[in-house]
């Protein structure tokens, strides 16, 4: 069976420096792979090179059986919606100026999937799906705690509809009992819809709790797993 | 037991526009100890923390005695440890500079006498050739030295506290370990106690002594960090214990219901009284007062029922 996610040899550069070098894994759906290691490991542009945010040097980047790093701009832009980031700083990843409801609704409304009617109702299911009373949509993010806001960005990776959800330290900056609940969140979330994550995590107790399988990067390369 | 406190807080209180942030605060910091605030974002720590340096904002208003003041002799006798070791050093002097001008701040030695100072302090935090580093620059360290560097000069004085506020939440699961151990090793090294703020109690449970855990503003409990973490006597405590990852049975994790209270719109009785699944009509209308229990003195009325499956137990499958 192809997996969701196949990564095979993937490099990343950055001039003469080689963040990512010939890094290759498997991602099932259902499935959370953790990427573990020190700061500077490479798991971050690993990430940036999965969601094609950032074009890979050399390697393969199969997702749902189709190779990404030949594909064009216009070719990927069915695909991305498929692949959503989900990223540390829950403040910084939801613009400051517009409402969490309007966050949700964005990617619907570029996506073209958006229309008056039934619009809000998918907005206050999301939010009610990652946990939020759907009055929250009306507030902005500096009005909601880290752990609310990273729901918020969670209901905003979910309205694409994704299959693969690339997390980059999803609750590192979260206080214990709100990080357990967003854990939760995302368990459930994976049983549910059968999302295949790529859990970027550099805690090895979280790593050990919520991921299948977890491969350990060090300067660029996979050293265990 | 050292019994003689190095610094006796006593109910303090740290308001900001009549809404308390912390309230009624009392603990001592004991030589050579490392203390550790743990508690949610929003708990008080860090305004504890700052407190005691005598660096709160300045719209706070305080009540409540810090004694002795070591305010007074910030940067000798208390230095801070920030969270971000970059802030924390100025980018258009050499460090080295930076280190003796630290020292000349509080010590009569000469110039030649402070730079040598700054040298061997940077060589004892394992900075490689300290001699030319000290000649450089914050932007020419790596992270990692300049984390080092900050560590040199909150101890270059053999202060009787250093305070570390959050040192090492931005930093990654080794250079954590690395960080703490070395604040470890430099605070001993010159007698200090430390008082750390963290949320990460593996860090407690690794490098404190004792631990003073705060909710909304108040101890829920003060004692030494080995009892507290195995056999929590405060709710809360256990509650913060059973989110673990490290404690998981199963795959969902054990979560406190509910939000903490926001200052200024707190609950009648016990604060964490809405959350606790022990609360009793007396908790909801009587805030506890820290008392003495197993060692340790803790601020609950039901602290002789709590034990750490608290959470796991009403935890809905």
């Amino acid at each position: 069976m192809t997996p969701l996610l196949d990564v095979r040899e993937l490099v990343v550069r950055y001039g003469d420096f080689t963040a990512v070098d010939r890094v290759s894994f498997p991602v099932g759906a259902g499935e959370t792979l953790a990427l573990n290691g020190p700061s500077g490991c490479g798991k971050s542009s690993t990430a940036l090179a999965v969601l094609q945010l950032r074009r890979p040097d050399a390697g393969e980047v199969l997702f749902e059986g189709r190779e990404l790093t030949t594909l064009t701009e216009r070719e990927l832009r069915p695909i991305r919606p498929r692949m959503q980031p989900v990223f540390q700083d829950p403040y910084g990843s939801l613009s400051p100026r517009h409402r969490i409801r309007d966050a949700v609704a964005e990617p619907l409304k570029v996506q073209g999937r958006w229309n008056d009617t039934d619009g809000p109702t998918r907005v206050a299911e999301l939010l009610d799906r990652v946990g939020l009373d759907p009055s929250y949509g009306d507030r902005h993010p500096h009005e909601l705690s880290g752990g609310q806001c990273q729901r918020a960005g969670i209901a905003r990776a979910l309205a694409s509809e994704p299959r693969l959800l690339v997390l980059d330290e999803p609750v590192s900056a979260l206080d214990p009992s709100v990080r357990a609940g967003v854990l939760n969140l995302l368990a459930d979330l994976q049983d549910d819809l059968g999302l295949g994550y790529l859990f970027i995590c550099h805690d090895r107790a979280v790593v050990r709790h919520f991921a299948d399988r977890a491969i350990e990067m060090r300067e660029g390369r996979v050293t265990s797993g | 037991m050292p019994s003689e406190a190095l610094l006796s807080v006593r109910d303090l209180r740290i308001a900001f526009h009549d809404v308390e942030a912390v309230r009624g605060l009392s603990f001592d910091v004991r030589p050579r100890e490392v203390l550790a605030l743990v508690g949610e974002s929003g708990a008080g720590k860090s305004l504890t923390a700052r407190a005691l340096l005598g660096m709160l904002p300045r719209d706070a208003t305080t009540s409540g005695t810090i004694r002795p003041d070591l305010s007074a002799d910030r940067g000798r006798r208390i230095t801070l440890v920030p969270q971000d070791a970059l802030s924390a050093l100025s980018p258009v002097h050499p460090v080295g500079d930076q280190l003796a001008a630290a020292v000349r701040s509080v010590r009569r030695v000469t110039r030649k006498e402070a730079r040598a100072l700054a040298v061997a302090a940077l060589d004892r935090v394992g900075i490689p050739d300290a001699a030319r580093k000290a000649r450089s620059y914050p932007h020419e360290y790596s992270g990692g030295m300049r984390q080092r560097a900050v560590i040199a000069m909150a101890t270059i004085n053999e202060p009787d506290v250093v305070v570390a506020d959050e040192p090492t939440t931005a930093l990654d699961a080794e250079r954590q370990e690395q960080v703490l151990r070395l604040l470890g090793e430099q605070r001993e090294a010159v007698g200090a106690a430390l008082v750390l703020v963290t949320h990460d109690m593996e860090a407690v449970r690794a490098h404190a002594d004792r631990v003073l855990v705060m909710y909304a503003g108040r101890q829920s409990e003060l004692g030494p960090a080995a009892d507290v973490l195995t056999r929590p006597r405060a709710p809360y405590t256990a509650g913060l214990l059973a989110s673990l990852p490290q404690y998981a049975r199963g795959r969902r994790l054990p979560t406190l219901p509910g939000t903490p209270p926001a200052p200024g719109a707190l609950p009648p009785g016990c604060a964490f009284a809405p959350r606790c699944p022990l609360a009793t009509d007396r908790c909801r209308t009587e805030e506890p007062q820290p008392r003495p229990l197993d060692g340790r003195t803790v601020s609950c009325h039901r602290a002789e029922d709590v034990t750490i499956e608290l959470f796991q137990e009403v935890q809905p499958a």
